[in-house]
C-alpha cells in the first residue's frame, strides 16, 4: 500500500541522516558492566557521570546507567520481576530499605572496606544503612543535603536594621517585628507534583528535632509513637506559629503556599521590593535562586542562618539528607563501584561541581566551590546531633499521608486532630510487612 | 464525490434573495465557530510555543504573552540545548525501531482479527469480542510484573537478545502490540462491520477466495479508519515511556527519545523550560504522520459501491 | 562516532521495516494455504481460528491473564493467603470520603460523565464543522497537535495556563489573568475544591486538561466515519428541501452512530482508567484522586499489592454496564442484517 511505502521511504531517509548524526555506543569493555538505576537527570548526569569516569577508566567497567524519576515503580516492577538493575541509587533510603526487608538487598559487609569506612565516616551514616539492626551494611551513603537553613536576604535585612536571629524567641520577635512593619516575614511553597507537601514535612522534622530531641524524633521515625501524642502535636502547632492564624505570616497566604512549585520559593524574597524576608529550605536550593533570578550572588544577595535552636538540651540539631546506594547483584564489578563511590576521590569529584556534601570526612574544605557550601560542609561535619531526614525513613505511605495531610493542615489549621487522628490510623498500618 | 465537496456546493438560491441571505449568513457562522473553536484550542500550544524561545528566569517570572511585545527578549537556547544531548541521535534512531513495529505488528493482527469478528460466525464470537473490549480497561500496571517475569524467564531481556543477535526490543513490541490489541480490533471490527453485505455476496459469486476479499475489499474500503489507527497507536508507542523504561530500560543504547527528554530535567524539575522546546521537537514526528495520512481522509470510499 | 556501529544500524532498520508485516502477511497467507487443504465443511470451522488466533494468544498473554491473576490476587493478603473480601471491605470502608470512595466518586461520575461527553461532543462538532471548509487540513492539524504532546510536556502547557499568583500581584497564568481582567479575584484552579471542598472546580480543570489532549482522537475518528457517508444520500435530501440541522439529525447522525457508540464506549473506558492527568498535575491531593492513580500508589508506593487488585477490579467492574451496551449493539447490529 502506498502509505506503507511512503512511511517507509521517509522513515529510511530520516533514519539515514539521523545515524549518520548518531554516536555509537563507544568500544566494548571486557571488564564487563555495572547496571546502575538512578534519578540523576539533567546537569545532575553531568556531575554524575564526571564522577564515574575516573572509576570507568581506572577498571575499565563500563557503567551502564539508566535514570527515571519513577524509580519506584521501575524498581519495584524489576525487583519483583527477577530483573533488578545491578546497582541502584535514590535520593532517600525509604525505598532501598523496603527492598532490604524482603531480602531482595545484596549486604555490603564484603564489598566495602568497612575499616576505612568506620575511619571515614560518622557512625551515624554507617547506622543508618543498617536499617534491620541485623549488623548488615545494605546501604551506603556519599552526598549528604543541610536541611533547616533559614535563607535571607542580607541588604534586605540591613535596610530594616533586622538581626540573624540567635535563639528561637528572637525569631518570633523578628517575626511579630516584620509584620508590623507591614510585610510578611514567611515565604513558603509547598507544591511538587505527585510529592507536594514536602517542604512542609521538613519545617515539621526539624521542629520535632529541636523542640523534643533525637530520643522522640528516633521514636516518631520508627513508628512507635503516635501522631497524635504530645511531642508531635505541639510539633504541629509550633508549625502552626511560624505560618501565623490563617497563614497570615506567609506571603500569598494558604492559596499561594499550596499552588506554587517549591522552587519558586524564593522569587519573591529577592525582589525589590521583597514579599517576604525569609524561607527555610535545604542547601540545594541556591541553584533555583540563581536561575530564577540571574546575577544574584551568594553572601550578597542571599545567605542562610540555622534555624535556631527551639530547645536549647537539643542544641546543635540537624536534619540532614543523603543519596542512597544499594546492590542488588552480587558481581564482582557492582562491588568495585560500591566501594569507590565510598571513598573521599569519588565524593570530591560533585562536590568541585557544586551542590552537593561529602559524607567522606577526607574531602578537603578547601574542594567546596565557595563560602556557602564550605559552611554547610561545616555543619555536616561538627553537628552534634544530626538525624536524618525522618520522613524519608518512613515506609512510603506513611511519608505520602504526611505530607498530604500537612497541605490539609496548611488549608486549615483548625483541623488539626482529625489529621492526626489520621496519620495515626495511617501509622498503625504502614509499619506492617 | 466525498461529502466535503457535496457540502461546499455553491448555494443554489437566487442572488439577493431570503435564502440566499440565510445560506451565506450560515456560511459566515459556521466559519467564526470553526475558527474561534480553534483559536480556543490553539492558545496553550501557543502559549507552549512562546515559552520554548524565552530564557528560563523569564518564564517562571512573567506571563507568556508578554514576550509578544517590546523588549524581545528571545532566545534559542532552550532548542540548542535540547539538540546539543550527545545521544540524541541513537534516541531517535530508538524511536523508529520501537515506534514502527509496535505500530505494524497489532494493526495487521488486528485487522484479521477484525475480519474474523465482522464476517465469520464462529462459536463464543460475541463473548470474545467482548471480551476484547472489556480488557480495554485493563490499566497497565497491572501486567508488568507478570509480563515482565515470564520475559526474564524466557531470556526475552535485551542484553540476552542482543547476544543472539536479535533486536533488543523485541519483546517490547510484543508488548505494545498486545496492549494496542484491543482498541485496535474494536474500531476495525466496526468499520468491517459496516461494510454493506451485498459486497461480499457479490464477491462469492465471482467466486473470490478469503484472502481475495480481505486484501482487495476489504482493506481498501477501510483505509481511513486503518489511517486512524496508524496514527494512533504511533502516537501512543511514539510518546510512551513507562513501558519502555519497564520492557527494555533507560539506558542509551536501547532508550527511546521520550528517555532522553524526561531527562532534560533534573530530578527536581529544574530547567522545565527545555520541556517547551523539547515538546515541540518530539512533536515533529507524530505530526508528519499524521499530516502524510491526510490524504486517505478525504476520498468518499463507498460512493457508488453501495447503489446497486 | 563510531562509524561501524552505524553502519550496523541501517540493515537492522530496513529488514525489521521490511521483515515483520512480511512475517504476518506469510502467516496468514500460509494459513490459508493449509485451510484450503481441508474437505470444505471442515473450512469455516477452522478458518476464523486462524483469523483470531494470533489477536487472542496475544491479548491472553498481555492483558487476560494478568488481569485474572489481579483478580485471584485481590482475594488474598500480600503473603498469598486467602482473606476473601477483605481487600474490598478496606478500600470500601468510609463512605463517602473514606478509602477509595473519593476516587470511586471522581472517575465513575466526574470523570466518566463530564470528560466522556465534552471529548465526544466536540469532536463530533469539529468533524462535521470541519468538513465543511476548504482548510480542513490546517485546523484539524491544529486540534489534533495536543494528542502529540506527551502529558510530561502538556502539564508544562498548563502549569503556564493555570498559575496562581496572589491577589494584587501580575498573574502569570493565562486563566488567572483572563479572570482578573474581569475584576475576579484569581483562582488556583488545581488546588480550589470548590464547592464546599467536594471538589467540582479543580477536577473539572483536569478534565480540561484531559479533554484538550484527547478531543483530537474522536475527532480523527468521526472524521473518518464521516467521510464514508455516500455523497448521494446528502445530494438527495438537499434536492429534497431539507436543511443543513435536519440532514445533520436524521442523515449523518443515524449513519455515524455505530461509530459513535464506538468511540463513547473507548472514552468512557479511558475515563475510567485516567490516570496521566491527576498524577503530574495533583498525584490526587485535594480531592482529584482517581481508581487507576490509587490503585498505582497502593501498588508502588504502599507496596500493598492486594489492595491494589482490589481497586483495579473495583475499576474493571466499573466498565461491565458500558460492556452489555455494546452486547446489546452488536445484538441489534446481528438482527439487522
Amino acid at each position: 500500500m502506498r502509505s506503507k511505502w511512503l512511511r517507509r521511504s521517509l522513515v529510511l531517509s530520516m533514519a539515514a541522516v539521523f545515524t549518520t548524526v548518531a554516536c555509537g555506543t563507544g568500544s566494548s569493555q571486557n571488564a564487563g558492566t555495572v547496571h546502575f538505576l538512578g534519578v540523576w537527570s539533567g546537569q545532575e548526569l553531568t556531575n554524575w557521570l564526571a564522577v564515574l569516569k575516573p572509576f570507568e577508566d581506572q577498571t575499565g567497567i563500563k557503567v551502564s546507567y539508566e535514570a527515571s524519576r519513577d524509580q519506584d515503580a521501575i524498581l519495584t516492577s524489576r525487583v519483583a520481576a527477577g530483573n533488578p538493575p545491578d546497582v541502584a541509587g535514590a535520593p532517600s533510603p525509604s525505598l532501598l530499605t523496603s527492598f532490604a526487608k524482603q531480602g531482595k538487598v545484596v549486604p555490603l559487609n564484603d564489598a566495602v572496606d568497612m575499616n576505612a569506612l568506620q575511619g571515614d565516616t560518622a557512625q551515624s551514616w554507617i547506622k543508618l544503612g543498617e536499617p534491620l539492626n541485623d549488623g548488615k551494611l545494605y546501604e551506603i551513603f556519599a552526598w549528604a543535603d543541610v536541611k533547616g537553613l533559614i535563607w535571607y536576604d542580607p541588604k534586605n535585612f540591613q535596610a530594616k536594621g533586622y538581626n540573624v536571629p540567635k535563639s528561637w524567641d528572637d525569631l518570633m520577635a523578628l517575626q511579630s517585628q516584620i509584620k508590623n512593619d507591614g510585610t510578611k516575614p514567611w515565604c513558603i511553597t509547598v507544591e511538587s507534583g505527585s510529592a507536594t507537601g514536602w517542604p512542609a514535612s521538613d519545617w515539621l522534622k526539624e521542629i520535632v528535632l529541636s523542640q523534643s530531641g533525637p530520643s522522640v524524633y528516633d521514636q516518631w521515625v520508627a513508628g512507635t509513637i503516635k501522631w497524635s501524642s504530645d511531642p508531635i502535636k505541639q510539633a504541629f502547632q509550633t508549625f502552626g506559629t511560624i505560618l501565623g492564624p490563617n497563614d497570615s505570616n506567609v506571603y500569598g497566604g494558604s492559596q499561594q503556599i499550596i499552588a506554587t512549585n517549591f522552587g519558586d520559593v524564593g522569587t519573591p524574597m529577592l525582589k525589590s521590593p521583597p514579599k517576604c524576608y525569609m524561607l527555610n529550605q535545604a542547601s540545594f536550593i541556591t541553584t533555583f535562586f540563581t536561575s530564577a533570578v540571574p546575577g544574584v550572588t551568594p553572601g550578597t544577595d542571599f545567605n542562610y542562618f540555622p534555624l535556631p535552636d527551639i530547645n536549647s538540651q537539643y542544641a546543635g540539631a540537624h536534619v540532614v539528607a543523603g543519596d542512597t546506594f544499594s546492590m542488588f547483584k552480587d558481581t564482582p564489578q557492582a562491588r568495585k563501584l560500591i566501594q569507590y563511590l565510598t571513598t573521599a576521590d569519588a565524593q570530591a569529584v560533585w562536590v568541585k561541581a557544586g551542590g552537593k556534601i561529602a559524607v567522606n570526612k577526607n574531602v578537603p574544605i578547601s574542594d567546596y566551590p565557595d563560602p556557602l557550601a564550605k559552611e554547610e560542609a561545616q555543619i555536616i561535619a561538627n553537628t552534634q546531633i544530626a538525624k536524618y531526614d525522618a520522613t524519608d525513613q518512613m515506609p512510603a505511605d506513611m511519608k505520602a499521608a504526611a505530607w498530604a495531610d500537612l497541605v490539609k493542615f496548611i488549608q486549615n489549621q483548625g483541623q488539626l486532630n482529625s489529621l492526626l487522628a489520621h496519620l495515626d490510623s495511617v501509622q498503625a498500618t504502614a509499619y506492617k510487612s | 464525490m466525498s461529502v466535503a465537496a457535496a457540502a461546499r456546493t455553491e448555494s443554489t438560491a437566487a442572488v439577493g434573495s431570503l435564502s440566499w441571505i440565510v445560506q451565506k449568513v450560515q456560511r459566515f457562522a459556521l466559519h467564526i465557530a470553526v475558527i474561534l473553536l480553534t483559536l480556543v484550542w490553539v492558545i496553550p500550544t501557543l502559549g507552549l510555543a512562546v515559552s520554548s524561545f524565552r530564557p528560563a528566569f523569564l518564564i517562571s517570572t512573567t506571563a507568556w504573552w508578554t514576550a509578544l511585545s517590546p523588549p524581545f527578549q528571545f532566545t534559542l537556547q532552550n532548542y540548542t540545548d535540547v539538540l546539543a544531548q550527545s545521544n540524541l541521535g541513537q534516541a531517535i534512531f530508538n524511536s523508529f525501531m520501537i515506534s514502527i513495529p509496535s505500530t505494524v505488528i497489532p494493526v495487521t493482527i488486528a485487522a484479521f482479527a477484525a475480519y474474523a469478528f465482522a464476517w465469520m460466525k464462529f462459536p463464543g464470537r460475541n463473548w470474545i469480542f467482548l471480551a476484547f473490549v472489556g480488557l480495554l480497561a485493563v490499566p497497565l500496571q497491572l501486567t508488568f510484573v507478570p509480563v515482565l517475569t515470564f520475559f526474564v524467564a524466557h531470556g526475552i531481556v535485551p542484553e540476552n537478545l542482543q547476544s543472539l543477535g536479535l533486536p533488543p526490543w523485541v519483546g517490547l513490541w510484543l508488548a505494545h502490540a498486545g496492549y494496542g490489541l484491543p482498541f485496535s480490533t474494536y474500531l476495525l471490527a466496526n468499520f468491517f462491520r459496516q461494510l454493506p453485505s451485498d459486497l461480499f455476496e457479490s464477491a462469492e459469486i465471482d467466486g473470490a477466495g478469503t484472502l481475495t476479499v480481505f486484501f482487495r475489499i476489504v482493506l481498501p474500503l477501510s483505509v481511513p479508519a486503518l489511517a486512524s489507527l496508524v496514527i494512533f497507536q504511533f502516537l501512543w508507542v511514539w510518546n510512551d515511556l513507562l513501558v519502555a523504561l519497564i520492557y527494555v530500560g533507560g539506558t542509551p543504547d536501547v532508550g527511546p527519545l521520550t528517555v532522553n527528554l524526561a531527562n532534560l530535567t533534573n530530578s527536581l524539575g529544574q530547567n522545565y523550560q527545555l520541556l517547551t522546546a523539547a515538546a515541540f521537537f518530539s512533536m515533529i514526528v507524530p505530526l508528519v504522520v499524521f499530516l502524510s495520512l491526510q490524504r486517505y481522509f478525504v476520498r468518499g470510499i463507498l460512493a457508488g459501491s453501495v447503489k446497486g | 562516532m563510531d562509524f561501524s556501529v552505524l553502519i550496523g544500524d541501517i540493515p537492522t532498520l530496513v529488514s525489521v521495516i521490511v521483515g515483520v508485516p512480511l512475517v504476518l502477511v506469510a502467516y496468514i497467507v500460509g494459513a490459508e494455504f493449509l485451510v484450503r487443504r481441508l474437505p470444505d465443511k471442515l473450512r469455516p470451522q477452522v478458518r476464523p481460528w486462524i483469523w483470531v488466533g494470533p489477536a487472542i494468544a496475544m491479548v491472553a498473554a498481555f492483558l487476560f491473564l494478568p488481569a485474572v491473576a489481579t483478580f485471584i490476587q485481590s482475594f488474598q493478603d500480600n503473603h498469598g493467603n486467602f482473606i476473601g473480601l477483605q481487600n474490598y471491605a478496606t478500600q470500601l470502608a468510609g463512605f463517602p470520603t473514606g478509602g477509595a470512595w473519593i476516587a470511586v466518586r471522581n472517575s465513575i461520575i466526574v470523570w466518566l460523565v463530564l470528560y466522556m461527553i465534552f471529548v465526544l461532543i466536540f469532536g463530533l462538532m469539529m468533524a462535521v464543522l470541519f468538513d465543511r471548509v476548504q482548510y480542513e487540513t490546517i485546523v484539524k492539524s491544529l486540534i489534533f497537535m495536543p494528542m502529540a504532546i506527551s502529558s510530561v510536556a502538556s502539564s508544562v502547557i498548563w502549569k503556564f495556563m493555570y498559575q496562581y499568583q496572589p491577589p494584587g500581584e501580575t498573574q502569570t497564568g493565562t486563566l488567572n489573568a483572563l479572570v482578573t481582567f474581569f475584576h475576579h479575584d484569581p483562582v488556583a484552579w488545581l488546588q480550589d475544591q470548590w464547592p464546599n471542598g467536594i471538589g467540582i472546580l479543580n477536577n473539572l480543570a483536569l478534565i480540561t486538561v484531559a479533554t484538550w489532549g484527547l478531543t483530537g482522537f474522536s475527532m480523527v475518528i468521526l472524521s473518518a466515519a464521516l467521510k464514508g457517508i455516500p455523497a448521494d444520500l446528502l445530494e438527495a435530501a438537499r434536492v429534497d428541501g431539507a436543511g443543513e440541522l435536519t440532514i445533520f439529525r436524521r442523515v449523518i447522525f443515524p449513519l455515524m452512530m455505530p461509530t459513535i457508540v464506538v468511540v463513547a464506549t473507548t472514552l468512557v473506558i479511558f475515563a475510567i482508567k485516567v490516570f496521566d492527568v491527576p498524577y503530574v498535575m495533583t498525584n490526587g491531593n485535594f480531592n482529584t484522586d482517581v481508581l487507576a492513580l490509587r490503585m498505582y500508589n497502593l501498588m508502588y508506593l504502599s507496596h500493598n499489592y492486594a489492595a491494589a487488585s482490589a481497586v483495579a477490579i473495583v475499576l474493571l467492574v466499573a466498565v461491565v454496564p458500558v460492556l452489555v451496551f455494546n452486547l446489546r449493539q452488536f445484538r441489534a447490529v446481528e438482527a439487522r442484517r
